[in-house]
């Protein structure tokens, strides 16, 4: 093992384990933003109870989504200085806005509204919530338009006799057009996982007869957020699969694993092939798919790998320029494949609790909470399919992966660091995930328990506190 | 001034920030078991950093993200170098960011026993190592030509680095305990006062000698006058926190932190990160910062964001400046509980 492969392999682990709790984040802070605004609206103590209970899964898992975050803003100078040297004045530029403009926001408010809620008029508590949600869908805004840049770069030039790139336009950055595709895509599919996560927990408690005031009214909010969620985040993959094909062709047959230039290409649902996905034994094949999604015309032409990499070969000189094509293959089926079906199970659950019926089918509450990991594996193959599939390159076109890596760090640090992080990040995950469980399985709290804004105590104890 | 320069002054109001808020926090969080005598304490004294601590270690994500922006080969040329000591920072930082989401969880007196040990490492930790780096930058270590560290863990350990970060780890100490004062009432607010006192008696000579050294190494005429200025500020702080002036003593001991910061900063302009191995390796306002467009970007951010964003941080701190007494702390509900207990009455346990 090289620097180079550890520092890749803590990369991917440190990034995949952080965006676990990325979407919770920002899909639950606007759910329970609108169900506090809801009980504002309708004085239905419901709404306060939901508030307050998916309020404190949200709490935990942002915890966790804020300490592994603050890894990701150092790690590119500890492990990737190279990188950093290189497109700093690029790539530095929405990072170092992220933080100014996004995280101040997040913690302050999250602060608020935590501590808030008897020290604050109703109203202005509840701008509290919205103003930190709003906080995290601009981080995730500002971090896109980051990792956009290393997809499609746009918006600077190579200083002539060196090797650095220079930011010539901001507007260009920020309006990269894929950037445009790429954070709707991550937004809605943040709602796919909120969405389950509701799901999930309000049909623990429906198999019980728990609550049932309370999680009947969840389930169906889960519920039609996981479809709404699961249209919108097709809709926009596919747009950002044609947004690919023009400026990521090798990305685009990578997907697919087509290795020759071709009209009117099928799309494989599942494939058995040899090791490297370099011959194919066995598929199920849909015709004209592959055309349709990446050029909207059944007889598009797709270029192939073999033709991506001479075209290479002769641009950016003789090497290699596939990404590990099982890879690619297999995380943009699972992608598809996972959130298509959490999408189509919230279809089939709204059929079943059509008018508010209560399922009495206990394996409906079986699937309900079985499907949870669907979405969280979906979002997890999506961005090791973006990432993956960039490879041999970490800025497209520009600067590879190998040039990327920190001259001065040993192997024995990264080994250390990796090691550590690892154990520790399982660690987390293990606690956070009792936590919630537990916390789940006491259920919604009474509406008098704490007393929220308008109670008549005298003197209010907050309703969150450490 | 070019804009260079605008950029690391900057990044030293980031770091001065970053110094005076965490400052606390940090003391705050060492201070948890040796001023904390029972659980509702304990908890009184997190509660107090509760609502602002997150917000205040922004600052350093903003340094960090700042840096990156403004200055790519100083940040790619420190992060690299200070591997090991940046990676015990992070873990720490990470331990003590869940701690407080998760020991308020469970009430069961190991696990948040457990919590309390791993809030007072990643407090402590970080608050040592801060003060070792920024010695070691103001010193220099050793950087090659091609701007990558070549030393190892150990070369920052010498006397000057530690004596750094026993300045930092003790006024941030104190920083912390003023703070409990000023935000608690009664007993714990008297044992936070004369632990301010205790803690006086170290920190201010240890930060006395430290900037004098670094000033008879390191100074010009201008931080000669700020290094001053902290040193009465921090005297002026202590003999505050000793005749119970709370507002007065907190306010000594920010001004010295803020003040102690641009010291180190101010001497080692117009270097951001100097190389011992050779003047000419050193990183500096120049060589290291960005093209002049990115800045133009980043300055028009700085200048609209930077004022907003102060505003609504000291309007929470507005919000939250009342006194906490242990009848704001609620009882704690067992997940299995009935749920409504009375709050405990003030300063009533055994």
């Amino acid at each position: 093992m090289t620097v180079l492969d550890l520092s890749r392999w803590q990369f991917g682990i440190t990034t995949v384990y952080h965006f676990i709790f990325i979407p919770l984040t920002i899909g639950l802070a606007l759910v329970v933003a609108c169900l506090q605004t809801w009980w504002l609206i309708k004085k239905d103590p419901v709404y306060l109870r939901l508030t307050k209970f998916f309020g404190k899964i949200f709490l935990i898992n942002f915890a966790v989504g804020v300490v592994t975050g603050i890894v990701q803003e150092f790690q590119f100078g500890m492990n990737w200085s190279a990188y950093s040297e290189f497109v700093g004045n690029v790539f530095g530029a929405p990072l170092a806005m992220e933080a100014l403009l996004a995280f101040f926001m997040e913690s302050t408010f999250i602060g608020l509204w935590i501590f808030g809620w008897n020290k604050l008029s109703p109203r202005l508590h509840l701008a509290m919530i919205w103003l930190a949600a709003i906080g995290t869908s601009m981080s995730a805004f500002f971090i896109l338009a980051a990792n956009s840049w290393m997809q499609h770069p746009v918006g600077y030039r190579v200083v002539p006799g060196t090797h650095r790139v220079e930011l010539t336009s901001i507007f260009a950055l920020l309006t990269n057009s894929t950037v445009l595709a790429a954070w709707p895509h991550v937004f809605f599919a943040s709602f796919l996982v909120t969405g389950a996560v509701i799901i999930a927990v309000s049909a623990w408690h429906l198999a019980r007869n728990s609550q049932v005031d309370v999680f009947g009214r969840a389930i169906r909010i889960g519920l039609v957020v996981t479809l709404a969620a699961g249209i919108a985040s097709a809709v926009t993959g596919d747009i950002q699969a044609r947004l690919m094909d023009s400026q990521q062709p090798m990305k685009m047959a990578a997907a697919e694993a087509l290795y020759n230039t071709s009209d009117a290409a099928s799309f494989s649902l599942f494939t058995i092939g040899s090791l490297n996905g370099s011959k194919e034994v066995w598929s199920i094949r849909v015709p004209y798919l592959l055309s349709l999604i990446a050029t909207l015309n059944p007889h598009g032409t797709v270029q192939g790998i073999n033709n991506v990499e001479r075209a290479y070969d002769a641009k950016y000189g003789p090497g290699s320029y596939k990404p590990v094509i099982p890879v690619t293959y297999w995380s943009f089926r699972l992608m598809a494949g996972f959130g298509s079906l959490a999408a189509l199970l919230a279809a089939l659950g709204l059929w079943l609790t059509r008018r508010r019926r209560i399922p009495r089918s206990r394996w409906f509450y079986r699937v309900a909470i079985w499907a949870l990991p669907l979405p969280y594996l979906a979002t997890t193959m999506g961005w090791i399919f973006t990432e993956m599939g960039r490879q041999p390159w970490t800025v497209f076109g520009l600067l590879t992966t190998a040039q990327s890596v920190s001259a001065g760090v040993t192997v024995s640090s990264v080994i250390i660091s990796l090691t550590v992080f690892t154990l520790l990040y399982a660690g987390l995950a293990a606690i956070a995930g009792w936590l919630t469980v537990r916390h789940v399985q006491a259920g919604a709290p009474d509406e008098i328990d704490g007393t929220g804004p308008g109670s008549s105590a005298e003197e209010p104890l907050p309703v969150f506190s450490y | 001034m070019n804009l260079a320069t605008f950029w690391f002054i900057l990044i030293a109001i980031l770091w001065s920030g970053y110094f005076m808020l965490e400052g606390f926090d940090f003391g705050v969080g060492i201070l948890l078991p040796v001023l904390g005598r029972d659980d509702t304490e304990r908890r009184l004294m997190i509660n107090a950093i509760g609502p602002v601590w997150d917000g205040n270690e922004v600052w350093l994500l903003t340094a960090g993200g700042a840096t990156f922006a403004a200055f790519p080969q100083w940040y790619a040329t420190m992060f690299s170098g200070f591997y090991l000591p940046l990676l015990i920072i992070l873990v720490a930082l990470i331990v003590r960011g869940v701690c407080f989401e998760f020991r308020s969880k469970v009430e069961s007196p190991r696990w948040r026993a457990n919590w309390d040990r791993a809030i007072f490492a990643g407090s402590a930790l970080p608050a040592l190592l801060w003060g070792v780096a920024f010695a070691n930058i103001v010193r220099g270590v050793p950087v090659n030509a091609a701007h990558v560290y070549t030393g190892n863990l150990l070369t920052l350990l010498n006397w000057y680095g530690l004596l750094g970060g026993l300045v930092t780890l003790s006024l941030f100490t104190l920083h912390g305990a003023i703070f409990l004062g000023l935000k608690t009432t009664g007993e714990l607010r008297a044992r936070a006062r004369s632990a301010a006192v205790k803690i006086a008696l170290v920190a201010v000579p240890l930060a006395a000698i430290f900037l004098a050294v670094t000033q008879f190494s390191h100074g010009r005429p201008a931080t000669d006058v700020t290094a001053a200025v902290a040193a009465v500020a921090l005297i002026g702080g202590a003999a505050a926190a000793l005749r119970g002036r709370e507002g007065w003593a907190f306010t000594g001991t920010a001004v010295t932190l803020v003040l102690a910061v641009a010291t180190l900063f101010g001497d080692l302009w117009p270097n951001v990160f100097p190389s011992s191995t050779s003047a000419a390796f050193s990183l500096t306002v120049n060589n290291a910062s960005s093209p002049h467009y990115t800045l133009v970007v980043m300055s028009w951010v700085a200048l609209i964001f930077t004022p907003i964003v102060l505003g609504y941080q000291s309007w929470s701190y507005w919000v939250f400046r009342k006194r906490l007494t242990s009848s704001d702390i609620p009882p704690v509900k067992q997940a299995t509980g009935t749920g409504l207990e009375p709050a405990e009455p003030a300063g009533g346990r055994a």
